[in-house]
């Protein structure tokens, strides 16, 4: 048995019903929990000896809205945690979804490994995440002052304001964006076997 | 009494030794930091977003301008995760040319770091030296992609073409004449192997100067030795990864733990710290310039004995050749719908991470079956890095902060993204 499957197996084992989906894709384990269930499963998953993920590696915001250029039946909002255990040679995808899709609140991880810091807190400023408990959940990216969360699939590339220097004002204003949106290559989802030899 | 109160004090945004755009907030109380705030992204382009309103393919120029110092690494880790997720076996004489361009990104990054570094904190001619061999090496780069910085090389699939039978050549011009002209093309006769062969066999000549500049150095070590002391407990809770993992004393590479591409095969050391200070943190960096010498060398001989195809056949993600195209129909359908509509990449998640020269970069790409990514996100070493500036540098000198800085090896083209 692959250190994969093993670990698949031994998350089942360990988590039990907390663990609402374990993926093993593409070499890779993903596993999917509830927002109540998190900090709970963070906190094994680092110490049960036998998962020892010692480091979180990233944390990432996720928007679903639009996923395969269609509504989005679930939740809007998704964390994705890279974690890796140095003892066992691992990695593992923890995934959860905010349950609220206008107000998306999940607990935060700064308790059980401090490196989710400023992952968090780019995760609020680009996605509008906000997480709980966390000490100092500002701005990190984005400018001074701004408004919006830009990683949001509503969000346009070009933004909403530009700003530029008034010479009779005297000084820096905003405005909004003067830039026309423009699409060269259009976003296309094919059905599955397009252009397959034997699909025509 | 007088009433004794700390300053706050603004380090940057514009400070030669803030390495690039970095606003940070200092709290003293005399020459003590009491508190540090570092402000990013003031370079922040928003690579995240622009990678998804455009094809996986285009996105690959954007890779170079996130560690502008260490551009094709940043390349691979994307490139590796379209082709794990679309499940493609990349030819293996491209594995070894994109090893060998790794290595030369390490040296390339590790030589701006430890000159500049050294610039930070008092050692003027380092800069000059380690800026002399960066030049060959971006020669390198020139040859085989024909821009000296950003050249998105690496394609999902492969790298763009093959290595070049022959290097660019200076020319005599006002400035220079023939004899200078013949002195500066003596190692440039050859193909671009002979050339970094040469480089190779010059290279540990050149970090023994090093070392005899720095290593025993007595200011350098006043100003390195115990200074930003990282634990291996704090390390890994902290997030770090790379030189200052491994400064600290954690024996933990990508290139020899989770071997991608062709490490497997190749011999080489992964230097370790004992004491997790910036001079420690500084000995790893230029030992890892000699192993990356030795990667070098025998991608170089393995890459001469043998030739073959250096991207994939499989037209769907990668082009077919030009001569092909101009009389078969098919490749002429495959080139077509490649440049207008790109590459589509079956649904799902990858993570890819690579051990760049600053320590893991990662790509985590969501695809839900477009040409065009859903989500990148992009893991960036000096991130986890920077943020834990203010537990580093509580309780030092604000001379420290800058040594600091220089260890954490920051470039804001990847932590702002």
């Amino acid at each position: 048995m692959s250190r994969i499957e093993r670990l698949a197996q031994t998350l089942q084992e360990v988590l039990g019903d907390r663990a609402l989906e374990v993926l093993v894709d593409r070499g890779e384990v993903t596993l999917r929990v509830a927002a109540a269930d998190y900090s709970l499963v963070a906190e094994l998953l680092r110490d049960h000896p036998e998962l020892a993920f010692e480091q979180l590696i990233d944390l990432s915001g996720l928007d679903y809205s639009g996923y395969g250029n269609r509504p989005w039946p679930g939740p809007r909002f998704a964390v994705a945690v890279h974690l890796l255990s140095l003892r066992h040679n691992v990695r593992l995808r923890l995934k959860v979804f905010a349950e609220d899709d206008e107000f998306p609140v999940l607990p935060s991880l700064i308790e059980v490994w401090p490196s989710v810091d400023w992952y968090e807190r780019e995760a609020f400023d680009l996605f509008g995440i906000l997480f709980e408990g966390h000490p100092d959940l500002r701005r990190i990216l984005t400018d001074y002052g701004f408004v919006g969360h830009p990683l949001r699939k509503d969000f346009p590339v070009s933004g909403h304001v530009e700003m530029r220097y008034d010479p009779e004002l005297r000084r820096v204003i905003y405005q909004p964006v003067t830039i026309e949106p423009r699409v060269n290559a259009p976003r296309i989802v094919r059905e599955a076997q397009y252009g397959d030899v034997d699909h025509g | 009494m007088a009433e004794i109160r700390n300053y706050t004090i603004n380090f940057g945004p514009q400070h030669p030794s803030a390495h690039g755009v970095l606003r940070l907030i200092l709290e003293l109380d005399g020459e003590v930091v009491e508190r540090a705030d570092p402000h990013i992204g003031l370079l922040h382009r928003g690579t995240e977003k622009l990678a998804e309103t455009r094809t996986w393919v285009q996105s690959v120029p954007y890779m170079d301008r996130l560690d502008y110092v260490s551009m094709m690494c940043n390349e691979h880790a994307y490139c590796l995760a379209i082709e794990r997720l679309l499940g493609l076996e990349v030819p293996i004489r491209a594995q070894y040319i994109r090893v060998m361009f790794d290595e030369i990104t390490r040296i390339l990054n590790h030589l701006l770091n430890i000159g500049t570094h050294a610039l930070d904190i008092g050692a003027m001619t380092m800069v000059l030296y380690t800026f002399r061999e960066r030049e060959d090496l971006m020669d390198a780069y020139e040859a085989v992609s024909g821009a000296r910085m950003h050249a998105a090389y690496y394609r999902p699939g492969g790298v763009y073409r093959d290595l070049p039978d022959q290097m660019p050549k200076y020319q005599v011009s006002k400035v220079k004449d023939e004899k200078r002209v013949r002195e500066l093309n003596r190692n440039r006769e050859g193909s671009l192997l002979d050339f970094l062969e040469d480089f190779t066999e010059r290279f540990p000549k050149y970090l023994d100067d090093y070392h005899e500049l720095l290593t025993d150095n007595r200011i350098w070590k006043q100003r390195t030795v115990g200074v930003g002391v990282v634990s291996p407990e704090q390390a890994l809770a902290w997030g770090f990864t790379g030189p200052m993992l491994r400064g600290s004393g954690v024996a933990w590479d990508l290139r020899k733990k989770q071997p991608y591409e062709v490490y497997d095969r190749l011999e080489f050391d992964v230097p370790v710290g004992t004491n997790g200070d910036c001079y420690d943190r500084y000995l790893v960096r230029m030992e890892e310039m000699r192993q990356s010498n030795r990667i070098i060398r025998q991608c170089i001989d393995w890459l001469r004995q043998n030739p073959g195809p250096v991207i994939t056949d499989n037209h769907k993600v990668a082009p077919p050749p030009r001569a092909k195209m101009k009389e078969g129909m098919e490749e002429l359908i495959h080139h077509f719908k490649l440049m207008t509509e790109g590459i589509h990449v079956p649904p799902g998640e990858v993570y890819a991470a690579v051990e760049h020269p600053k320590g893991e970069f990662g790509v985590y790409a969501v695809s839900d079956g477009a040409n065009k990514p859903y989500r990148v996100k992009l893991r960036a070493p000096g991130f986890a890095h920077l943020s834990a500036m203010d537990r580093m540098a509580r309780g030092h000198l604000v001379a420290d902060v800058v040594a600091i800085i220089g260890t954490m090896d920051i470039v804001f083209g990847e932590i702002d993204r």
